[in-house]
């Protein structure tokens, strides 16, 4: 086996299967397990999907959102355990792969318009078996 | 007393624990490694265990080394490397056995040893973390310079440099050992060592690993608990 192989063989274990397909401009809802004392609580965090970096086990997701009128990034691994889940609230339409300019955006221009261009989405969730999108 | 085998960095990644932190691992592709000779007191003056490892084309070895890794009932060795190990180990061990990673279980703890990546010729900022110069302030062309490297007073008046005063030259590719890394995982049907953090050395670069020769006491304890 060459090396990259081996290295996938390592981590493909871990690696999940059930993240619905998001697109970059998506709004998405990350349900993050927070373990306190030895109670464990899910806690949300929806905003919008404005860059995915790293391949495989190494994908890192960030998520923006403003609270108080100040924007908030966080960056998610994909497949940390930690992750309870990924939800798609709303499909937003985006035509770059990074939305950095987001951050300098304020007001109503803040907002993406929802994703119109043919049905090209819904067509690989049908092909990947994720959850459809809601709304 | 020891044990040591071969293997080959094969890349970084990461997993997850128990506890979904991430861990940065390094994996090392171990073995299989042959004993191709067995060192004892009476013959050599020590005891000692002979591995080789990795393939080499017969054209780039010599009769002896084909004829040596023969007697072990292997196909041409590329590394050999040996451990001193004590008269009793000794017995353990017989010419033509194959060590695997599986070798390394109960192991917490590994010492890896390996030749680093290659720098060149490298400045004192890079090869002794020297601070370097202001950035301004007045300074010209000195930025990476490494300052006074001594008077006349420092040598005695003898007009050579005190010896030792550290310098920009070669850097890198060199034997470098690491000390009590933490061995995350072993897979054993794929011969995959997973070691937490880095290792010196670049991907595909071979690399040794060597029962750890001192532990702290924490880790010590921990490795005491583990058993072996």
């Amino acid at each position: 086996m060459d090396q990259q192989r081996l290295l996938d063989s390592v981590s493909s274990a871990q690696l999940k299967t059930d993240v619905p397909h998001m697109a970059i401009g998506d709004t998405v809802s990350v349900h993050t397990r927070i373990v306190e004392g030895d109670k464990e609580r899910i806690q949300q965090f929806q905003g919008v999907l404005i860059a995915r970096n790293g391949g495989g086990i190494n994908t890192m997701i960030t998520v923006r959102k403003i609270v108080d009128n100040q924007g908030v990034e966080r960056v998610f691994p994909l497949h940390s355990p930690r992750i309870a889940k990924f939800e798609v609230v709303r499909r937003g339409d985006a035509r770059r792969s990074k939305l950095y300019f987001l951050r300098e955006r304020s007001g109503k221009s803040r907002r993406l318009r929802d994703r119109r261009r043919g049905m090209h989405h819904y067509e690989i969730e049908m092909q990947g078996g994720a959850e459809p999108a809601k709304g | 007393m020891g044990l040591s085998l071969l293997g080959t960095k094969v890349g970084m990644t990461r997993v997850f624990d128990e506890a979904g932190v991430s861990v940065p691992v390094t994996v090392v592709k171990v073995g299989p490694c042959v004993v191709t000779q067995i060192k004892t007191e009476k013959v050599d003056g020590y005891n000692a265990v002979q591995i080789g490892y990795g393939e080499i084309k017969p054209r780039n070895s010599t009769m002896a080394m084909i004829a040596h890794d023969g007697k072990a009932g292997a196909d041409p060795l590329r590394h050999h490397r040996e451990f001193r190990v004590t008269a009793k180990e000794i017995e353990n061990y017989t010419v033509g056995q194959r060590l695997e990673a599986s070798a390394l279980e109960g192991l917490v703890y590994i010492d890896v040893i390996s030749t680093s990546k290659g720098k060149g010729f490298a400045g004192v900022m890079k090869r002794h973390n020297f601070k370097g110069m202001p950035a301004t302030h007045g300074t010209e062309r000195k930025h990476r310079s490494p300052g006074s490297i001594g008077g006349r007073a420092t040598d005695r008046g003898r007009g050579n440099q005190k010896a030792g005063i550290r310098m920009p030259g070669h850097m890198g590719a060199e034997r470098v050992t690491i000390r009590s890394l933490e061995m995350v995982r072993i897979e054993n049907e794929k011969g995959l060592v997973l070691i937490k953090g880095s290792v010196p050395g670049a991907n595909m670069g071979l690399v040794e690993l060597r029962t750890p020769t001192r532990l702290y006491r924490s880790k010590a304890a921990k490795q005491k608990a583990a058993g072996k």
